[in-house]
């Protein structure tokens, strides 16, 4: 369970994420979506105590991060495709992780095997392609085996068949009664493989709902996503989606 | 899940500093420095060695003489093992390894400054022993049990430390690679020469003078102008940059979003 409590961050004058509230709740996969610069990451970030909010906080099963008492074991992150050392090996990475944790070596080896990357995982990981990388990030959030799971868009740089296994995983660790919460730009991917959503632009919140509910609001869910965030988006081509310009 | 043997224990230091032994031992880079550091000083122990003309001059501070050039590379190294997690983005998996961050500085301290300890022994003893079987004919090798010679050895050892913790608390204070090493080489060599030409007051408290001409000399140092720092003297002032920039890198980690 994450319970975000009127989360606001500014960034000298902008406006990173303003009084943002919602909960995400075990056992479903929850979306969490928004145009970029939309304020998601920065959510996630300071749901993980990187970045001190200004004001509100976020909880994880009832404690602050900075309380919990083995962070890798209770709340698995892959918050960006590159978090590991490119002179460092895949197994060394998750070995130093595993350590900070008292997480048993063998669960280094289990988790490569996972994501399959078990055969370069002797490899500095700066070789890695952006795929690889990922993968590598979803097995150091897999490593503590966590009943919570923070994912940045996680299937950025993957191929279709590893579009379509994070999908899979992720409504494998949801039907085992984890919390799991993952943030993409793909309102594809969402309608996929959430149930709940969360939608945020320019870092407020616009809707918290279920994929069924918000879908039905329009034809589709991207229309509905696209009805819900006009006006929001803070990066735009200058041709709306019929080609006219705007 | 582990949910119930996550509610057991926590972590601690020694889970951090065996993250940071296994983050720091499985670095190239590491090893590269500290073997090219090692080979340095035994290098020009040797060269000085073979030079000598006169045998009432410190000879043992001859011999640590390349301890002074290992420390630019020692300090590169811990500026590394700081700005190296920020250039990657490997802070931030540390930092969700470890929320408490003052903890996870600690460790990388104890750790990179054993690590560049052992270094810094294993390069004042061999390039002292080295030093010295190179002297020429007529000329005495100094030894261990003479009076200050241990204590020049070891001291240079630990000067080495000093400098490589200087380098980290640098790269947590300013997070970029080429300006912490840019200010790491200003403060340890650039300012000495300016120093040493403009004013003679502040010589004696700069770090590269304080390895080459208090902790590594058996004999205090003096000449007309400078009054050096006596070795013990000097290992506080160069422990307590260390203090002051580690403790200052801890304040700012704290402070700043990760």
């Amino acid at each position: 369970m994450i319970e975000v409590r009127g989360l606001s961050k500014r960034y000298g004058p902008t406006v990173a994420v303003h009084e943002l509230s919602f909960d995400v709740r075990p056992g479903v996969v929850t979306g969490f979506l928004g145009p970029n610069g939309s304020g998601k990451s920065t959510t996630m970030r300071m749901v993980l105590g990187l970045d001190a909010p200004d004001a509100g906080q976020a909880r994880i099963g009832g404690r602050r991060y900075r309380e919990l008492r083995w962070p890798l074991r209770e709340v698995g992150a892959l918050l960006e495709a590159r978090a590991f050392h490119p002179g460092r090996s895949g197994r060394a990475h998750l070995a130093a992780l595993a350590a900070s944790n008292g997480i048993a070596r063998s669960r280094v080896e289990e988790v490569l095997g996972l994501v399959g990357l078990a055969d370069v995982a002797g490899r500095r990981a700066g070789r890695f392609s952006l795929g690889m990388g990922q993968r590598l990030g979803i097995a150091a959030a897999l490593l503590g085996d966590p009943g919570v799971l923070l994912l940045d868009e996680p299937v950025n740089g993957l191929d279709p068949e590893g579009i379509r296994w994070v999908r899979g995983l992720l409504r494998t660790l949801a039907a085992e009664g984890r919390t799991v919460f993952v943030s993409s730009h793909l309102i594809g991917e969402i309608a996929r493989t959430a149930e709940q959503v969360v939608v945020i632009g320019r870092g407020r919140l616009l809707a918290d709902t279920s994929v069924a509910e918000l879908s039905a609001r329009a034809p589709s869910l991207e229309e509905a996503f696209f009805a819900l965030t006009d006006g929001s988006a803070e990066y735009r081509g200058a041709l709306d989606p019929e080609g006219r310009t705007s | 899940m582990t949910t119930t043997a996550a509610t057991r224990g926590r972590y601690r230091f020694s889970q951090v500093a065996r993250m940071e032994w296994t983050k720091l031992r499985s670095l190239r880079s590491t090893w590269w420095v500290l073997a090219v550091t090692v080979a340095g000083a035994i290098g020009i122990a040797v060269a000085v060695g073979l030079n000598t003309r006169d045998g009432a001059a410190d000879l043992t501070n001859n011999a640590l003489a390349g301890i002074s050039l290992g420390l630019l590379l020692i300090g590169v190294l811990g500026v590394l093992v700081m700005t190296g997690e920020y250039s990657s983005g490997m802070i931030r998996a540390t930092l969700a390894a470890i929320p408490n961050r003052p903890l996870v500085l600690a460790a990388k301290a104890a750790v990179f400054g054993l690590l560049a300890l052992a270094a810094g022994e294993a390069a004042g003893f061999i390039a002292f022993f080295a030093g010295g079987a190179a002297l020429p004919d007529g000329i005495p090798a100094p030894a261990l049990g003479q009076p200050g010679v241990l204590r020049a050895v070891v001291l240079g050892g630990a000067g080495f430390c000093l400098v490589g913790l200087i380098g980290l608390g640098l790269g947590a204070i300013i997070r970029h690679t080429p300006a912490a090493i840019a200010v790491l080489v200003g403060g340890v060599y650039v300012v000495a020469q300016f120093v040493a030409v403009v004013t003679h007051a502040l010589m004696p408290y700069l770090p590269i003078a304080i390895v080459a001409n208090s902790l590594t000399v058996v004999r205090p140092m003096t000449d007309d102008q400078v009054q050096f720092l006596s070795p013990w003297a000097g290992l506080g002032v160069l422990g307590l940059y260390a203090a002051v920039t580690l403790g200052v890198g801890a304040w700012l980690l704290v402070r700043r979003d990760a």
